[in-house]
């Protein structure tokens, strides 16, 4: 069973996110995603200053078996992306939630709404088991 | 559901992840593959490969048939229980399979063919054999490939008293056989190590003695990144029937000497040899960050464009690699298109690894 913290918004294309007090919200793959995927070796992180749409390819997750896009969950502006895991891909694996991809100032704080909860996606990730 | 081994249930209670492979449903990993890569680099690993086909085929005319059905020839085998790699080609020399054939007695081969070939391979061997008389015999046998350093040391353990000091004296390509198993010393990792005929029934409770022994279950998908880095060709991805031994790298493994032996695909292989081929086989390094992977398009300035055959990311040096087909005119330096971007890769000649050891510089 993958972890869902009952704490942060989660996507259908499993990433989820977490908003800070100041708007910024922090975005990563979730551990279902990073268990599919298997060992990573290569994380490449979004631009700080890129302008994302929400659903916007904004990043690249690869591992032996298969390279993934990561989807940029709301509206935003990147103010950091995380650089150190181009060095260490692994670490998404050993922490999907503690290894963030990026930081998204938010257009608009209230789309955060129209995520999933962590009820609504582990009913998600039930439904695709079948 | 696709089809099973024997040792399905092992697999699922050791935690695998089970995929399809070839209509198999088989262990893809059983945590991290990578490292289940390293386990065989440095210590012991095991694979099942109960999925490949093995046929014995006897008969007084046998070594005859070889010698006429492989491009390489198993005149070579001289001593009951060697062992060698051949491709079997078609009329056009291209690749039916590659394979590999034991001698066990003068009425008496085995051979060891790929899983997903196995229709196509019995219904040509069966034909191709008929002049000659032959048995031929499909075993259904559990396979279980024991790879690493300390592979050997810690499966003979395991092995019946009778057959251990036996095992432990083969000679590299070699195979004994007693108390109803059937060890070879061969791989498809690049390190040395067993692979272990088993009757079925007994295939399971084998498994659980190896895991005690300290050897670690691993799947799939470090039987490729280990294979990869080994530059072990794989039948599908690296050749297929549209191309021939001489494109591919296995130029090593035919045998053209005796002058006179008709082997299947002489003709149209010895017209392409004598033409010089088009295309080689090379090995990849990315210079950047990234993976290689199969059908990426190779661009070599000036020269042409070629085609990757297999990629994957080598644990071992921490780099992408890749087998690739190219135009014979290429030289050290490539572009490979990786999803729109083109990067930079280093010809290298293939193996990247052997016995533990990084043999390109990254």
């Amino acid at each position: 069973m993958s972890k869902i913290p009952a704490d942060l918004k989660y996507t259908k294309s499993h990433e989820w996110v977490k908003l800070g007090a100041d708007g910024v919200a922090t975005v990563g793959i979730t551990d279902h995603a990073q268990s599919a995927l298997g060992d990573l070796v290569y994380v490449e992180a979004p631009k700080k200053g890129r302008k994302l749409k929400a659903g916007e390819s904004c990043a690249v997750v690869e591992s032996v078996k298969a390279a993934s896009d990561v989807y940029s969950p709301l509206a935003g502006e990147v103010v950091e992306g995380n650089d150190a895991l181009a060095d260490a891909p692994e670490k998404i694996n050993q922490d999907a939630y503690g290894a963030w991809l990026m930081r998204l100032k938010l257009a608009n704080p209230a789309d955060l709404n129209g995520l999933l909860d962590a009820k609504a996606y582990e009913k998600l990730l039930a439904d695709e088991a079948h | 559901m696709g089809k099973r081994t024997v040792l399905y249930d092992s697999h699922v209670a050791a935690g695998a992840r089970m995929v399809d492979f070839g209509g198999w449903d088989m262990p893809v990993n059983y945590g991290s593959q990578i490292d289940e890569h390293h386990a065989v680099r440095t210590d012991a690993g095991m694979f099942d490969v109960s999925h490949m086909t093995v046929v014995d085929l006897e008969g007084a005319r046998v070594r005859e048939f070889l010698r006429h059905l492989l491009a390489n020839d198993v005149a070579k085998l001289k001593e009951p229980g060697k062992a060698l790699y051949s491709c079997m080609l078609n009329n056009q020399a291209g690749i039916i399979d590659d394979l590999i054939v034991y001698f066990m007695r003068d009425d008496w081969f085995r051979m060891v063919v790929n899983a997903a070939t196995h229709d196509k391979d019995l219904a040509w061997i069966t034909q191709q054999a008929q002049p000659y008389g032959i048995k031929l015999t499909e075993r259904h046998l559990a396979m279980v490939a024991v790879q690493g350093p300390h592979a050997r040391e810690k499966a003979a353990t395991v092995l019946p008293a009778a057959l251990r000091a036996p095992a432990l004296a083969l000679k590299a390509f070699t195979a004994a056989e007693g108390e109803g198993l059937f060890v070879g010393r061969t791989g498809y990792t690049g390190e040395d190590g067993f692979e272990i005929m088993i009757p079925a029934e007994q295939a399971a409770d084998y498994w659980q003695r190896f895991m005690k022994a300290g050897v670690k279950p691993a799947g799939l998908g470090a039987r490729d990144t280990l294979r990869l880095e080994a530059a072990m060709n794989l039948y599908g991805s690296d050749m297929d029937e549209g191309v021939t031994p001489l494109e591919s790298g296995l130029a090593w493994t035919i045998a053209w000497e005796p002058h006179d032996r008709d082997f299947i695909g002489r003709k149209a292989l010895t017209a392409q040899r004598d033409a010089g081929p088009k295309r080689k086989f090379v090995g990849l390094l990315l210079e950047d960050k990234g993976v290689l992977r199969g059908h990426q398009r190779v661009v070599a300035e000036g020269v042409g464009e070629g085609e990757i055959t297999s990629g994957t990311f080598s644990p071992t040096l921490d780099r992408s690699i890749a087998l690739a087909r190219v135009p014979v005119a290429t030289g050290d330096e490539v572009q490979v298109d990786i999803r729109g971007r083109l990067c930079k890769a280093r010809v290298v000649k293939p193996p990247f690894v052997r016995n533990g050891k990084a043999l390109v510089k990254v």
